[in-house]
């Protein structure tokens, strides 16, 4: 009966609701609201056109290096959920594992002038490093704290993941100090690339196309491998799954193997993009990419993927070519409050995301 | 209940295999101790003594540990002769000991210290007890190795034996943890004076303060299971118990509330009003999570309104409505209902967007509504109205008449005043036909709205009431500080909340206040605590939901769901084809 009663989307279940009408009436006003500023926002930016195309290049580079890391990180969310349904409220505690792991071997080969000298190496070292890390944290989290709950239902293993969360960002608090490290920043990444004129930093286009490569791994390796075959099968119905002899523990430790190393990525991307790392940087993030998750369809590796890119472009487009254009002072500072504003509708209006819709219907 | 089984079957195992359970026993609790040296809380902790010169508090808790792998291990070992429990416990404990003397020797071997900055030589000589490592890896392994058997042989011993023991101990780190308190408390009078100078110097207990308390709580407990073996226990028990006795204990604890800030100077004043506030509060959230089931992470929202409302209202500085708008500059008096009202709208103008969305999803868009309050509170946007980051300033404190209400301890009493009277309003609301219809939704939404419950009248209800209570303590939390900032509504405020009605038990009220000392008074009066304090959040909020998701305090029907499943029964401890039927149940949740 659970099925039938979320498998409804939001508006027929509303008209239900509806004998008071004036909760629809608010819904629209919202939605009408958003909109207006959106559609308004734009043409006062454009015809008062402050921005030149330059500019509005940058902020799209920007955003989809922001949108590299928030896709990253949302796929540990997706495929965590699809398998559990569960929240992993701690995901981006755990890319901050990968972060600060990440720092301590950059910073100590910056100082030897190995990233320097060596910079693939380099790179490739502190990625195996902050991956190793944040894969381990996911499945010793999915172990201890997350095991026990596995048919329990109600909030207790959201309240769960929250306290693990709390317990990471603490626990490295403790142990590395509370004061923000800035990280190591080799030449080679600061240089920028002309392009038909237009300057693209190195690291914007080292961060996106890696990204692509580990999100193209991972869906070779959820599509073609037998275990992510099993993974898939265990998201689609996990009891049917289990009665054709797939382990689903097994499956589910793998899940976390997955998006651990996926968010170790993220960490290592996003402390390259903002140069600096501290216990509670996954915190932001992490709220963000669930929304992106939401956004795409939770439960869909490729709606993560687009929800992520799509999250870090309206983001970083979003200020100046929403908010300025109303005549809103310093919107930059409100970069947040796009981010959660989308991920506010995307719950709201569409809860089954861009690409969720069959998964919607059978669950959620 | 799954947890419950889980660790029953834990237990199972590992009789069947004491060596490697001692084992395992050794490798938790000494990677326990390792954990709490690197995270920074024994280096903290060591600058306190408990006894002067003899025991610091972070060889109490290094003594806790070892005694507690061999109690812990003796407990799960009741079929085996006390012999090979205590050489299991020597066996754990020695594990344990073995792996701070891994630590240790790391420490003195590398600089650590680069990396995890809590590993300073400070640390280390704790660890040695300053004595060079060649003697100090051996005794470290020794002592923690006697630590275990001694446990394992005292949980073993007859409960005429452990019990005065454990309260002795108890006594002596009670009197020694909280002895500031104690102290300024024992200042008020001469012959008290007297004693405090025989117990106390001013850093901890004297050894001979430490005896004498060991003895009066060894003996104390020791007369008071002799008399009540005595005495006809049926009686006292269940006047204690009924109606007349509870109420005597609502009295005694009252009183104990108004008189220990008075006696106890303004400091404890201000860590109970405090508590006070996240009572309000937990009340509040207790509406909607506990009873109507709807988890709100962005609570702090209308804390913030509240405490926004009264400064806007009240502040004699440039940014209150009276400098630029008709409304008239108001006292507290008038501008608390308006705060409280305000907030209730906001609360269900929150609610209303909400209202279809579920479950967990819904914890997020709660989390993201109170981050976009908290962004535009913040933004220079916002700022010609809300001052930004700057805050309002200079919001005057209440008064009555002549009696203005400056220092702590008044605000506590007002704040204990709004707390009685909210707390009789959530009581009513609980078991109104209003709080069964919140049951009911939390219960099952669908079959809440078959049955003629409307479900948009009462989730607003719940948001618009729970705003309330957050409205009220934000208000006077506003007036305690006499300014608001942005950065004082934070989401951990939120999580603060809901952890302390975790912790407390989920619906109950008694546990809201259980969980506001035990999460917001506790780490007040533990100074140094209050840096790790969300540390201690996060493990509380794990620990509770495995091992006991009813909460400390529960109400009567959680405790019912979730432990007397066997009905009027009134079981004990389940027959294990209970539990086994609990647990073949629970693999069948619904929705799969």
């Amino acid at each position: 009966m659970a099925d039938v009663a979320a498998g409804r989307s939001f508006i027929p279940r509303l008209s239900t609701l509806s004998r008071f009408t004036f909760v629809d009436v608010i819904l629209w006003c919202l939605r009408i609201g958003v909109t207006a500023v959106v559609v308004g926002g734009t043409i006062g930016t454009l015809i008062k056109g402050r921005y030149e195309a330059a500019q509005w290049f940058d902020l799209v580079m920007f955003g989809l290096t922001l949108g590299s890391v928030y896709a990253l990180i949302a796929l540990g969310y997706t495929m965590v959920y699809g398998v559990l349904r569960l929240i992993n409220f701690a995901h981006g505690d755990i890319m901050m594992t990968g972060a600060f792991s990440g720092y301590f071997v950059a910073s100590a080969l910056d100082y030897s002038g190995f990233l320097n000298s060596n910079p693939v190496l380099g790179m490739a070292a502190v990625l195996a490093v902050a991956v190793a890390t944040s894969t381990t944290i996911a499945v010793l989290t999915e172990r201890f704290a997350y095991r026990p709950f596995r048919h329990v239902r109600g909030f207790a293993p959201l309240i769960c993941a929250i306290g693990v969360s709390f317990f990471l960002e603490q626990t490295f608090r403790g142990f590395f100090g509370p004061s923000i490290r800035s990280y190591p920043d080799p030449k080679w990444q600061a240089a920028s690339i002309e392009f038909f004129g237009l300057a693209i930093p190195r690291v914007d286009i080292l961060v996106i196309s890696l990204a692509i490569v580990a999100m193209l791994i991972l869906y070779l390796v959820v599509q073609k491998t037998r275990m992510g075959t099993a993974m898939r099968a265990v998201s689609e119905d996990t009891d049917a799954a289990a009665m054709m002899g797939i382990d689903v523990n097994k499956v589910v430790v793998f899940t976390f193997m997955l998006g651990g190393a996926m968010a170790g990525i993220a960490g290592v991307f996003y402390a390259f993009v903002f140069k600096q790392v501290y216990f509670f940087m996954g915190f932001q993030p992490g709220v963000k990419a669930f929304g992106a998750a939401v956004l795409g369809g939770i439960g869909s590796i490729p709606g993560a993927m687009l929800g992520g890119f799509f999250l870090g472009l309206v983001e970083s487009v979003g200020p100046a070519l929403f908010l300025d254009g109303i005549g809103i002072p310093a919107p930059y500072q409100l970069r947040d409050l796009i981010a959660f504003t989308l991920l506010i509708m995307v719950l709201i209006f569409r809860p089954h995301g861009i690409l969720g819709e069959r998964m919607a219907k059978k669950r959620a | 209940m799954t947890a419950e089984a889980i660790s029953r079957g834990l237990r199972r195992k590992r009789a069947r295999s004491p060596f490697h359970g001692a084992i395992v026993t050794g490798i938790v609790f000494g990677l326990m101790a390792v954990y709490l040296a690197v995270v920074g809380i024994l280096p903290m902790i060591n600058a306190r003594a408990i006894i002067v010169d003899v025991l610091s508090m972070a060889h109490a808790a290094l003594l806790a540990i070892g005694l507690g792998a061999g109690a812990y291990l003796a407990r799960g070992e009741r079929d085996q002769p006390t012999g090979a429990v205590a050489l299991h416990g020597l066996i754990a404990g020695a594990i344990a000991g073995a792996l701070l003397a891994v630590l240790v020797v790391a420490m003195n071997a590398i600089d650590l210290r680069s990396i995890f900055i809590s590993l300073s030589p400070q640390t280390s000589d704790m660890l040695t007890f300053e004595l060079d490592l060649e003697y100090a890896v051996p005794l470290l392994v020794a002592l923690a190795a006697a630590l275990g058997a001694l446990g394992a042989l005292l949980a073993r011993s007859p409960p005429a034996v452990r019990k005065p023991v454990l309260i002795g101990c108890m006594a002596v780190l009670f009197f020694g943890v909280f002895q500031e308190l104690i102290q300024i408390m024992m200042q008020f009078n001469e012959a008290i004076g007297d004693v405090r100078d025989l117990l106390y110097t001013w850093e901890g207990l004297t050894p001979e303060g430490a005896a004498i308390i060991f003895v009066l709580a060894t003996g104390a407990s020791l007369l008071s299971t002799r008399l009540r073996a005595r005495a006809p226990a049926e009686g006292s028990a269940s006047w204690w118990q009924g109606r007349n006795g509870q109420l005597a204990k609502a009295g005694i604890a009252m009183l104990v509330l108004i008189l220990l800030p008075i006696l106890a100077g303004s400091y404890i004043g201000q860590v109970l009003m405090l508590v006070g506030l996240y009572i309000l509060m937990g009340m509040g959230l207790n509406l909607e999570v506990g009873l109507a089931g709807l988890l709100d992470l962005g609570f702090v929202a209308f804390f913030a309104v509240g405490a926004y409302t009264t400064a806007l209202l009240t502040a004699d500085s440039a940014h209150a409505l009276a400098a630029f708008t008709a409304i008239p500059h108001m006292s507290f008096w008038m501008a608390m209902p308006i705060a409280v009202m305000i907030s209730v709208i906001v609360g269900v103008l929150f609610g209303i967007p909400v209202l279809g969305v579920r479950g967990d999803y819904l914890a997020v868009a709660t989390l993201g509504l109170g981050e976009i309050v908290r962004v535009i509170v913040q933004s220079d946007a916002a700022a010609p109205l809300l001052a930004g980051a700057q805050g309002i300033l200079q919001i005057p404190k209440p008064s009555i008449g002549e009696f203005e209400f400056a220092d702590p301890v008044a605000l506590f009493f007002l704040t204990l005043v709004c707390a009685g009277i909210a707390a009789y309003c959530a009581w009513r609301l609980e078991s109104s036909r209003l709080g069964r219809a919140w049951m009911a939704v939390r219960d099952d939404e669908d079959v809440a709205q078959a049955l003629g419950i409307n479900l948009v009248k009462v989730k607003l209800l719940a948001y618009g009431l729970g705003a309330a209570f957050a409205g009220l303590s934000g208000s006077i939390f506003a007036v305690m500080l006499t300014s608001v900032y942005p950065s004082s509504f934070q989401l951990l405020v939120s999580i603060n909340v809901l952890a302390l009605i975790i912790v407390g038990g989920m619906g109950s009220l008694p546990g809201v206040i259980v969980g506001s000392l035990a999460l917001v008074g506790l780490p007040e009066l533990l100074r140094e605590f209050g840096e790790y304090r969300y540390l201690f959040y996060g493990v509380a909020l794990i620990v509770m939901m495995q091992i006991r998701p009813e909460g400390l305090w529960p109400s009567a029907t959680r405790r019912r769901e979730l432990h007397d499943f066997a009905g009027d029964l009134e079981l004990e401890e389940p027959p294990p084809a209970v539990v086994a039927e609990v647990a073949a149940h629970a693999e069948h949740r619904p929705g799969e």
